[in-house]
């Protein structure tokens, strides 16, 4: 029997407010334990939420770049359960209301575009942080409870494992772009649980689903739904049946282990938040957000390849982040050729950024410094060799490439005068090789332009080297 | 008749963390009939076509401007707390 | 004459003479506390040392003679937050409770108008109950006859001001909390309009329903502390931004023309002679002070009691579910693993009554009920909420009892829960229409000497009128005056 396979995402994204959405205290990652905490985010006896602005304008700016529709009419509601990362043993979260809803992405597959289709995107706070250690004890920090999230539901439209992830990267990419989180994964900025489920070709009704939590990169996620579509395919293919799981995903096993069995619906007796009054989004506000949305990576992509005339995979490779789109647009801005700045950011920069694991913006180099060096090895002043000494001091120091060439001395000698009296001393000194290359002998030349460039440093312009070696040879 | 049974009982016992006692059982279980009895009168009120109304009041965007304030020390933020650790909170370990 | 029997303003022109000093004040305060605390039990914590340095600070300034609340000894309601002064709400659950971290936002007001904190008031546990037997820690009993209840929950607030310990109290009334005990207790409280006064520090039973209010001598002093704590806060995003009028502008206009309204619901079945005797005697006195009334209906009252219990509990359910022994408050010490410390915990932690509400508003938000019960209870507030926003297009106030009955006495209901709620069905259907509420003393039975309470009900924040009614009621009669005979246990 042939299956096919039903895969629904849920993904938390953490929005990068400066302060959490229902307190006041600092959302920042990698703070002292218990140090951004509050009594509202300890949810200490008699403490009200306050409910932040900015996290519903980051909310409904990711909501818009997710092509939803965005409720007029919102309002928060409280979930129950207990559990010690959840302070309040409510979490304040929109049940009846979200933020948006009916969205899509488009994402790419084997060449083919494929509309996955998003239910539904909520706001929400965060927990805190359960850290178990091996005295049979754990310990609680608060510090991330109450940073906004938004939840994004996907609709089963996801077919593959390997669409699950491209779903996961185009998500990524998206929110990204529109400025309202970090989507770092190994910072839990960006989270993610999958739902999935089998059923034989040609049936419509969906399968008993299974769900799996603890996948902490997008290759994990693929890696634990091709394990699940393989342990259902046996179970099913063994006239097995398919119970209601949760199943972790075990990072050195690679296999998804069972942590428990669900018995229905579970029942977080949801009720409207009396503390918070309702929202209502008029079209001014919708409005006012929607203009703040900068050019997505889509319709970046699309530019780069009709306007610029660069190769479908420049393109992709240069929206993967906003930096790295903005930055290599504002090389361009400063005159470089535009194939060679893609081909620098795709090229040396990329692999500088991995090999340090830094992002962009953590380099020293500037928009106008690489466009600057791209322009000096046209005209001739840096050879390609010299420029990457250039890059690597820009790359970790900034500064202005003509200056460097200086300051190194890595200027290219391309006078001719200059380099016919070097050339002309080193061909008195190298009789028996202008013999050798008048005899057919090639590898002379190479060995005469080698003296050269170690008579220069290296800092001779080696096609007009070439031109008055053959010259001067000649004469001789 | 009681209108819940000692099962439910236990059960929504459990859900709200409370440790229950069989005479506590016995005893809620009554109790919570004779409420539940009580607030059958609702089931006399017509309320089709009737809103539920959560807050007395009906505006609505009342909203906090997004500045971070720094409010308590880390070691406030523990003060209160019976058993701590490392700047965090300590709990029994969580069995899966 | 006690220096008790002082109103606000004619104490602040005696410290103004110098007459008096704050430490005056405050050592009336402790002395009276030595005197009845032993009867009446109406503190759980007490704050004398930094009571009377700050008394002896607040000598050394000048007072302003427009703060009314200078120098004023007052007692607060346990529920409401204190920094570094132990908050318990009268639960076991928060009897380690030393250091709260910070101040209620009424308190920081209070602070700021330079009132003398003298110490926390016992209540029913977590603010429920209708007599403060609900307590953890002790039972309050009632000024006028130490057999009977002070009433609840604010049972601590309103005897401390009856049997002088303090000058005022606050409270807080989800259901009747302030105005119940204000009536058994024959002082004035007003639970004010629904989103007047902030919540923020005050530990939530019914987030949708609780309000802080005040508890005084006079109408005129409860007019004052009001102004000094009423107002938009941005901690709890419930208050209204309105502009609060100044009470005192309008306080003593009198009632030449006023409309009153009274619902023969509150006349009716389950209300005692003498109590519907005394509302016949108020509306006389109102009469003829140039006010007319009028019977009128409120429809679905006879559905407020059980709205309320369904919408109070369930939100209550959720409010104390934060209780886990974790970041503060009881831990259990005999707990295994994590569900058994949340279990052990709380149930070591909470009282009976606590308990009760909890299961019965996480039972009526269950799937399965959440339907017939809590969403057909907040339709039922929708339309309790009409009947009173109809009656205010004809009336201006809506007058009727406070309690059914004058105090009961202690121990008498405690094993029945369904009674005990019906002591509050009077003052319930006013919280679920978020109104304006004040009792103030209207009599005393002639059967036990007890006090009556007059329950004046105003429109959404109108508490400039509620406040004007009541003083002209109490001008024109004496009730205001009587005192409790105490200290007899010394």
């Amino acid at each position: 029997m042939n299956f096919e396979t039903i895969i629904g995402l849920e993904v938390h994204v953490e929005l990068k407010t400066n302060s959490k959405i229902f307190s006041p205290s600092p959302n920042h990652f990698g703070a002292k334990p218990n140090e951004n905490v509050n009594p509202i985010d300890l949810a200490y006896p008699g403490v009200l939420p306050q409910l932040n602005e900015e996290a519903i304008n980051f909310a409904m700016k990711a909501a818009m770049a997710l092509n939803c529709e965005i409720a007029t009419h919102q309002r928060f509601d409280r979930k129950n359960y207990f559990y010690p990362d959840n302070p309040k043993a409510y979490q304040i979260t929109q049940d009846a209301q979200p933020i948006g809803s009916n969205g899509w992405i488009d994402i790419e597959v084997d060449g083919k575009t494929k509309r996955i289709g998003i239910t539904r995107i909520h706001m929400e706070e965060d927990a805190g942080k359960l850290i178990h250690s091996d005295d049979g004890y754990s310990l609680v920090d608060y510090n991330r409870a109450g940073t906004p999230l938004v939840e994004i539901v996907s609709e089963p439209d996801i077919r593959s494992p390997e669409e699950a992830y491209a779903y996961l990267e185009k998500l990524r990419n998206i929110i990204q772009f529109t400025g309202v989180s970090d989507v770092k994964m190994e910072e839990g900025s960006l989270r993610c649980d999958a739902n999935i489920s089998l059923r034989p070709i040609g049936q419509e009704k969906f399968g008993t689903k299974a769900e799996l939590k603890n996948l902490n990169s997008f290759s994990f996620v693929q890696k634990g739904l091709e394990f699940e579509e393989k342990r259902q395919r046996e179970v099913l293919l063994a006239g097995g049946e398919i119970l209601q799981e949760t199943r972790r995903y075990d990072e050195q096993t690679r296999e998804t282990v069972l942590m428990r069995i669900k018995e229905g619906a579970d029942d977080y007796r949801y009720f409207p938040e009396p503390d918070l009054m309702p929202l209502y989004i008029d079209e001014a506000w919708k409005e006012r957000i929607r203009a703040e949305i900068p050019e997505l990576p889509d319709a970046r992509k699309k530019r780069y390849i009709e306007e610029y005339k660069l190769p479908a995979y420049d393109a992709m490779v240069l929206t993967s982040t906003k930096e790295m789109s903005d930055f290599f647009e504002a090389t361009i801005e400063a005159e470089a050729d535009i194939k060679q700045a893609s081909n620098w950011l795709m090229g040396e920069v990329s692999a500088y950024m991995n090999k340090e694991q830094k992002d962009l913006s953590e380099l020293a180099l500037t928009p106008a410094g690489l466009a600057k060096m791209i322009n000096l090895i046209n005209d001739g002043t840096l050879s390609s060799k010299m420029a990457k000494k250039v890059f690597a001091e820009l790359v970790e120091n900034g500064g202005d490439p003509e200056k460097i060439i200086k300051e190194k001395g890595l200027v290219q000698i391309s006078d001719e005068g200059q380099l016919t009296d070097i050339i002309t001393k080193i061909l008195d000194a190298n009789e028996q090789s202008i013999e050798d290359f008048k005899n057919g002998k090639d590898r002379a030349l190479g060995f005469l332009v080698g003296q050269v460039m170690k008579e220069t440093k290296g800092q001779a312009n080696p096609p007009m080297v070439n031109k008055i070696l053959l010259a001067e040879m000649k004469k001789r | 008749m009681a209108k819940v049974t000692k099962d439910q009982v236990k059960k929504i016992a459990d859900v709200a963390r409370l440790d229950i006692n069989e005479e506590e059982t016995e005893v809620l279980v009554q109790q919570l009939s004779d409420m539940l009895s009580y607030a059958d009168v609702l089931k006399d009120l017509d309320t089709e076509g009737v809103e539920p109304l959560y807050q007395v009041h009906e505006h609505t965007n009342v909203l906090r401007k997004d500045e971070p304030r720094q409010w308590i020390t880390q070691d406030e933020a523990l003060k209160n707390a019976t058993i701590k650790k490392d700047g965090q909170f300590q709990v029994p370990s969580i069995l899966e | 004459m006690s220096i008790f029997d002082y109103t606000l303003k004619e104490i602040q022109a005696k410290l103004h003479n110098k007459e008096l000093t704050v430490t005056d004040l405050v050592a009336a305060s402790y002395d009276q506390i030595d005197r009845v605390e032993e009867e009446l039990k109406s503190f759980i914590t007490l704050n004398k040392e930094a009571a009377l340095a700050q008394a002896k600070q607040l000598d050394q300034e000048t007072n302003d003679t427009n703060n009314p609340l200078f120098g004023i000894p007052v007692g607060i309601k346990d529920n409401v937050l204190t920094k570094g002064l132990k908050t318990t709400g009268a639960s076991k659950m928060l009897s380690n409770f030393d250091d709260p971290l910070f101040d209620a936002t009424v308190v920081e007001k209070l602070n700021d108008a330079k009132t003398v904190m003298i110490g926390k008031l016992n209540m029913d546990e977590f603010a429920m109950g209708s007599s403060t037997e609900n307590s953890a820690f002790s039972t309050t009993h009632n000024p006028w006859n130490i057999d009977y209840v002070p009433g609840g929950s604010s049972g601590g607030s309103a005897a401390a001001v009856a049997g002088r310990e303090v000058f005022f109290s606050l409270g807080s009334d989800t259901g009747g909390s302030i105005r119940g005990p204000s009536s058994y207790c024959g002082v004035v409280g007003m639970k004010p309009t629904y989103g007047l006064v902030s919540r923020f520090g005050v530990i939530a039973f019914a987030s949708s329903l609780d309000q802080v209010g005040t508890i005084t001598k006079t109408v005129e002093d409860n007019a004052h502390v009001l102004q000094a704590i009423a107002g938009q806060d941005p901690m709890d995003q419930t208050t209204v931004a309105v502009d609060v009028p100044n009470y005192q502008d309008t306080l003593k206009d009198g009632v030449k023309g006023l409309k009153i309204a009274v619902p023969k619901e509150f006349l009716a079945e389950g209300v005692s002679e003498e109590v519907k005797q005394s509302v016949l005697d108020a509306l006389k006195v109102y009469e003829d002070l140039g006010a007319t009334w009028e019977e009128v209906t409120l429809p679905h009252s006879k559905y407020a009691v059980a709205a309320y219990y369904i919408i109070s509990s369930g939100e209550a359910s959720a409010n104390l579910a934060r209780f886990d022994g974790i970041r503060y408050g009881h831990r259990s010490e005999n707990a295994t693993d994590m569900i058994d410390l949340f279990k052990k915990s709380r149930s070591e932690g909470f009282g009976a009554e606590v308990k009760r509400r909890i299961m019965f508003g996480t039972l009526t938000q269950s799937a399965g009920y959440y339907d017939d019960y809590y969403h057909k209870a907040q339709q039922a507030r929708r339309l309790i909420k009409a009947d009173f926003d109809q009656l205010f297009e004809k009336y201006d106030v809506v007058i009727g009892p406070t309690t059914p009955t004058t105090a009961f006495k202690i121990g008498e209901q405690i094993d029945d829960s369904l009674t005990m709620y019906a002591n509050d069905l009077l003052t319930i259907p006013v919280n679920l229409a978020g109104v304006p509420a004040i009792s103030i003393p209207s009599g005393f039975s002639a059967e036990t000497g007890l006090p009556f309470g007059l329950q004046i009900i105003g429109k959404h924040f109108a508490e400039d009128t509620v406040f004007r009614t009541a003083y002209a009621f109490e001008q024109a009669t004496d009730h205001h005056t009587k005192r409790p005979n105490l200290g007899g246990a010394k």
